[in-house]
This record gives C-alpha cells, structure tokens and sequence, in this order.
C-alpha cells in the first residue's frame, strides 16, 4: 500500500488510504463542482431576479430528448464502472471494451446535445436574446449546458487517450479509475443541469 | 504496484542544461524562485504606480516627465488624465493582490519550502508544477499588455464592478481591450492558482516523511496547506465569474447589466441582468483570498517568532486551529464588503455577525504570539524585527476591522480613505512584512549566503515607521469623509485637507525609496554575501537540516526519519538550546 513506492523513503500511509492521483482527481472535482456551483448560484439568482423568465420545454420534444441523454450519460458511468473493475482485475480486453462502449455513449450524448442545441437555435435562442423572454435565458442554458458539454468533450478525449495507452500498458488501472471518477462527476453534474435548467423551464 | 504512492518526483532526473535547470525546470525550489521573481517584478510596478498616484494626488497639475511615452492620451504631456488615475489604481490593486501578495508569501515560499519541510523530494506533481507557475506567469503578459494598447488599463478598480466592467467602450477608457484583457488575465490567473492549490494538498497529505504527522508540521506548512484549501474553492469561482464577465463584453450577454442602462448618453443594449450578482461571486471569492494572502504571512511570522523567541510557542496547536477556523468563517462574509451595495439591509446584518466572530480566532492568533513573547529571549534581526512588525501592524490593521464590520458604522466610511487604510494596512503591508521577514530568515537557505543585516534593520525601521506615517493617517482622513478613488481635492471641499495628503506623499516616496535598499540587499546578498552555514539561526525544522542551497533532490538521496514536534527550543541538548526534528536525540 501507500508505505512503499517512494525509494526507500517511508510516507506516512495518506490518511485516505489513496494514491495521490486519485486525490488529485477528488480535489479536483471539488474545485470543479464549486465552480459549476457559481454558475447555478448565479443562474438562480438572475432567474428570480427576472419577472419575464420564459419557461418553452415541452415535453416532447425537449424534455423526452433529455431523458434519453440522461439514459445515455448515466449507462455510460455504468460501463465506465464496468471498464474500471475489469482494469483493477487485469482484464485488458474487457476494460478495453467498457472504455470504447462508454466513449460511444458519451459521443452520442454530446450528438443529442448539439442536435437540440441547433434546434434551440432554428427557434431564434441566442446567447444574447431568444422569443420568449429575459435574454438572460438564452445565456445561461447556453453557458451552464455549454461548460458540462465541454466537459463530456474532453471526458470522450481523455477516456479514448487512457483507452490506447492502457491497452498499451503505458498506463494503469489507477489512470482508469481517475478518469472514471472524473466521468462519474460530469454524470452528477448533470443531474443537477437537468432539474435546474430543463424541469424548471418545463411550459405548462 | 499501483497503488503505492509512487509520485513522479522520483522519476525526474538531475537537470542538465540552463532551459532545465533555470526555466522550465520542474524542481520546486526553482519554481518558487520563480514565483518569488514574478512577485518582486509586480510588487515594484505596483509600487511605481503607487509613486504615481500620491504625486497626482497632491500636484495634480505638474507633469512627470517621460510618461507620455507609456501613456499618450493617459498623461498627455506627462500630466495624468482623472481616468488615467483610475486605470494606475486598478492595475496597482490587480498587480498587488493577484501577483504580489499570492505569489510571494503562498505560491513562492510555499513551493520552495513546503516539500522541504515535510521532507520530500519535490511536490507531488513536478510536471503540474512547472504548468502552474508558467500559466501564472502568462496571465501576468496578459495584464501587463493593457499598459501597452491605445487605450490603456481599465479603469474599473481590482473589483471590476459591474455594469462599468461588462459593458464595454461606452463606459470609459480601458473598458473596451483593457477591461478584456483583465478578465482573461484574471481567468488565466485562477487556473495557475488551482493547479498550485492541487498539488500543494496531494503534496501535504501524501508526501510527508517517516514520523512527519500532522502535528509535527511546521506552522508555516500548516498555513500554506489551510490556504491551498482555501485557494482550491475561492479561485473556482472567480474562474466562472471572469468568463460570464467575458461574455457580457465579447458575446452580448446581459448576465451583469440591468435592462435600461444608459451610458455616456446611449442606452446599452442589454436586458435582465445583475450587477450585484458579479459584486457577490466576486466577494465570495475576494473575502477568502484576503485570507490567501495573510495565512501564508501568519506562517511565516510565527516560524520566524518561535525560532528567534528560542522557545515553544504558547499553543502552536491552537494557532493552527484558529487558523483552520478562520479559513471555515472566511466562505460566510462576503457579504460585508456589500454593505453599501443596495444588499437587502437584513443580509447585512447576517454578514456583520460572522465578521465579528472572525474576529475571535484573530484576536487568539495575536494573544498567542504576545503571550509568547512575553518573558522570551528574543533575538533581534532584520527577520525577527519585520515579524514582530507583521505583529504591530496586524493588530493596528484588524482594530479598524471592528467598525467596518458594522453596517450602521460601514454606510459611512466604506467609500472613504478609512477602508484603504484598513486593508492596506491589514492585507497589503502586514502580507509584505510576512514576506520579508521571510525573506530575511529563508535567503541563506535558498542561495547560500547571508543577507546584509545592517542594511535590513535600516530597511525596517524606514518602512516600519513609513508604514504607519502613511497608513494612519488614511484612518483620519476616512472619518472627516475624505472619499477614495478621486484623482484630486484641489478645488473641493476636501481641500483643507490637502496638507495631511502631502504628508502621505511624502512618507510613501520616502517608504517606497527605502524598498531599493531590500532590491540592492537581495542582489548584492546573492553575489557578495557572507558563506551561509547549513544552519545560520539555529533552528529545527527540516529546510535547516540539509546544505544551503539544497541540492536538487533536497535530501541528497537520503531520506529524513522525523522524531519530533517542529519547535524544540529551549531544551539542553547536546548541540545548544535546540534539538532538530530529525535528531534521534530524546528531549
């Protein structure tokens, strides 16, 4: 465990019980989960400041489109778990397989996601304006889905790069189960975009 | 052996080369050299601006010569403009804040001594390491360029406040490319910090040697570890709040600017946003970063106490756990810099009380080190002088805190000197003399050769007594409601107080030459200066263990086993007074 490793030098065992790559991914998904909390404090704030905000999902299309992101994003933490227990095991090819199958899901995801994007843009949203009511409503769906977008990006990239390298074996079950933590956080995100921005807005 | 801690210290091999070695280098005592660099750099800009301001301030007419060649439209002639004093104001306070007072005392001599002190090799993320210190710098380019565009630095203040910063060139100068390239400097600037604020955690809690618990760390150690907690959630939201700021100004976004907003007579194009909303995630994270820059300092200056004090502190234990809590209360406060703001008065009153009990782990903190030093042994040198100053001018500073976190009190003074006086002295100047005194103890250590003692004493008493000649009387001047941020009184009813402005003036010219006597020290020092032993103070903690300078794996391959609390002073051992933490000696 943690009291090897270092030289001959004997760490103190971390007080988690967990290398420092791992706790780096954790703090790091603090630090992050702090600061999409900054953007829903504000999206909140400005949305009960504003007296037009305009509430346009129906249920279908907008509200049953992202049920099925949902579906996907969530099957996919699910393969990432079933990619990190079989790297742990030692089972290159089926890690390698839940790797590829969760890159798939997060792919379609950020497919839907772009889809409803454009349609939201056919309507006339913009960042700055849309048809409905405070501009304010544009710039935060677009800001708040746009920043968790960028994070399925660049959770699709980092997870195809630590695919190849660990099929490779130039890196480890721990580099899978750091990017997994980091999947399973964009996964909590959003569950938190989705009530927040899309329930609420939810036409009546 | 995946599992182990196997960080990538142990990978990097001894540098070769002057790109290895002096500028990419991974090493972290480099890399806070570096840090420490880029702070000196700024900290004298930012004093250069400060000249600058206290000249116009008091001859507002005279020209300087030579700065219509930096700005000719800000200082036509070399006279400044009243907004071209507004923009040397923002980029003093930006310049201070960012790149002095969290550069030096936390990003600086936390990297050179926090591994030293827990004694690994390097941080956990050599590699990080090096990333963060060079996106810091770019975010410095990036600030400095808006000296250097047509039309000048912001003029919106360090805070930005918005709608002036969100909405563009309408507003003024330095709010088109100015204002922009302070966000983006900004935004660069917090991911440096949270790449810094990562590793200097999974540095602490995984690399500390044989022995080394968290009780036996360092109160230094303990402070940069608090702050990099700190810093690892307050620059996480500046980040967000810099980017919707950018939208507001690059994408036609509203999220800071009301509907209705006219602006040098054009109404502004934008509708449903907040102002307030930018003041409050920015307090959220300016009230911690306050803390960022004084819990490095209170490290610092209770290391250097204890070690020039010759015996334990009171309760080292204590200390840092009045630092912990005040790291706790600095998330609840915010809002006491919004008294003013058109806040809902009842918040107020919510923010006032957790001010006031911030007040209670501070007030702890000073007790200690008096009730410390009473009856003390106390050595006099240029480190220990600045740390006991750090001490005078915490209290001096913090006593003015008690009023302004009243709203009733606050209405009236917030926007007068009294605030800048309070902040200068608790923030700004108490952070710089936790840096010296740092400087003064550290600088045998990390080049091998003494600092001129007798310089640094002169260096201490001119800047001490400078200090307070320049920051008391900001305190009077603040009560008979002399406003901030005006570029001159001369035809105001601030006028008769135009000979209390002078006198500043003339302190701040008089302090801020003296500051050359510490530049010509640092460099002298580094060349000429006296051979330094492995252990010049006497101390215990682990940095004095090793050859100064420290050769690059710190330890030279050997691996410290640590028997005991940092601070054994005033025992009979066999070598003095003292025992070293790595000493198998009994106590």
């Amino acid at each position: 465990m943690a009291v090897h490793g270092y030289g001959a030098a004997l760490m103190e065992a971390s007080p988690f019980a967990i290398p420092s790559r791992k706790l780096t991914m954790w703090l790091f998904i603090i630090s992050d989960a702090v600061t999409f909390g900054a953007l829903l404090f504000g999206y909140g704030y400005l949305r009960t400041a504003s007296p037009d905000w305009p509430a346009p999902f129906k249920f279908n299309p907008s509200i049953l489109n992202v049920m099925i992101m949902t579906f996907v994003l969530v099957t996919s933490s699910l393969t990432m778990l079933g990619a990190v227990d079989s790297a742990k095991a030692g089972d290159k090819a089926k890690a390698g397989r839940f790797l590829w199958s969760t890159i798939l899901l997060g792919v379609i995801f950020a497919g839907l996601h772009i889809r409803e994007w454009f349609g939201l843009i056919d309507e006339g949203v913009r960042l700055f304006q849309n048809p409905w009511g405070s501009p304010l409503f544009g710039a935060t769906f677009f800001s708040i889905t746009g920043l968790h977008l960028l994070h399925v990006v660049s959770g699709v990239v980092a997870i195809a790069v630590v695919a190849r390298k660990f099929a490779r074996g130039s890196l480890t079950a721990g580099h899978v189960e750091a990017t997994g933590l980091y999947w399973h956080f964009v996964d909590l995100v959003w569950m938190f975009v989705v009530p927040l921005i899309y329930l609420l807005n939810l036409s009546r | 052996m995946e599992e182990a801690v196997v960080p990538a210290a142990h990978v990097h091999a001894p540098p070769e080369g002057f790109i290895r070695k002096h500028v990419f280098s991974l090493d972290h005592k480099v890399i806070g050299k570096q840090y420490y660099g880029l702070g000196l750099v700024a900290v004298f800009i930012g004093m250069g601006l400060s000249w600058l301001m206290r000249f116009h301030l008091v001859w507002p007419t005279t020209k300087v010569p030579g700065l219509e060649l930096l700005s000719s439209t800000g200082a036509p002639g070399g006279v400044i403009t009243p907004e071209y004093y507004l923009s040397l104001l923002t980029m003093h306070g930006t310049l201070m804040v960012f790149f002095v007072l969290t550069n030096a005392p936390f990003a600086g001599f936390g990297n050179y001594f926090l591994p030293i002190q827990i004694g690994a090799e390097d941080m956990a993320f050599p590699r990080f390491n090096m990333m963060s210190f060079w996106i810091t710098f770019c975010a410095f380019i990036v600030l400095i360029l808006a000296f250097f565009i047509p039309d000048g630095p912001p003029i919106s203040g360090w805070t930005a406040y918005a709608p002036l910063s969100a909405v563009g060139k309408d507003a003024g100068p330095g709010l088109a490319w100015g204002q922009s390239l302070w966000a983006m400097s900004i935004a660069i600037f917090c991911v440096g910090q949270l790449f810094g604020s990562l590793n200097f955690i999974a540095t602490t809690l995984d690399l500390r040697a044989k022995g080394m618990t968290f009780m036996r760390m360092p109160i230094c150690t303990w402070a940069w570890f608090i702050t990099s907690a700190i810093g690892l959630l307050a620059f996480a939201v500046l980040l967000p709040a810099c980017l919707l700021l950018l939208l507001d100004r690059m994408a036609g976004t509203s999220f800071f600017i009301p509907a209705g907003l006219v602006i040098s007579d054009r109404l502004q194009n934008h509708a449903g946003g907040s102002p307030l909303l930018w003041q409050h995630l920015f307090w959220f994270f300016g009230h911690p970063e306050v803390y960022i820059a004084i819990l490095p300092a209170i490290g610092i200056v209770s290391h250097v106490l204890i070690t020039n004090m010759r015996k334990p502190m009171l309760s080292a234990k204590v200390l840092i756990y009045s630092m912990m809590s005040i790291g706790f209360l600095s998330w609840m406060v915010w809002g006491h810099h919004m008294f003013v703001s058109g806040m809902n008065p009842t918040s107020s009153l919510l923010f006032s009380f957790p001010t006031l009990t911030i007040t209670i782990p501070a007030t702890i903190i000073t007790l200690i080190w008096l009730g410390s030093l009473y009856g003390a042994n106390m050595q006099i040198n240029a480190a220990s002088l600045f740390a006991l100053g750090f001490v005078s001018m915490f209290v001096s500073g913090g006593v003015s805190g008690f009023f302004l976190a009243q709203p009733s009190i606050d209405i009236y003074l917030h926007a007068t000197y009294f605030v800048v006086g309070h902040f200068h002295m608790v923030m700004g100047v108490a952070a710089i003399f936790g840096i010296f005194s740092g400087t003064y103890f550290w600088f045998p250590k990390m080049s091998g050769r003494m600092m001129n003692e007798t310089l640094g004493k002169l260096h201490f008493w001119i800047t001490f007594i400078g200090t307070y000649c320049i920051f008391m009387p900001f305190h009077y001047l603040g009560l008979v409601g002399n406003v901030r941020r005006y570029s001159s009184f001369v035809d105001d009813f601030m006028a008769p107080l135009m000979p209390v402005h002078k006198f500043i003036s003339i302190a701040a010219f008089v302090t801020g030459a003296a500051q050359f006597i510490f530049l010509y020290n640092l460099i002298h020092s580094r060349f000429r200066g006296k051979q330094a032993s492995e252990n010049p103070w006497n101390a215990t903690s682990l940095e004095w263990s090793i050859p100064s300078p420290p050769p690059w794996d710190n330890f030279g391959g050997k691996h410290p086993v640590i028997y005991h609390d940092p601070y054994q002073y005033g025992v009979k051992g066999s070598k003095g007074d003292f025992v070293m933490q790595d000493s198998p000696e009994q106590v």
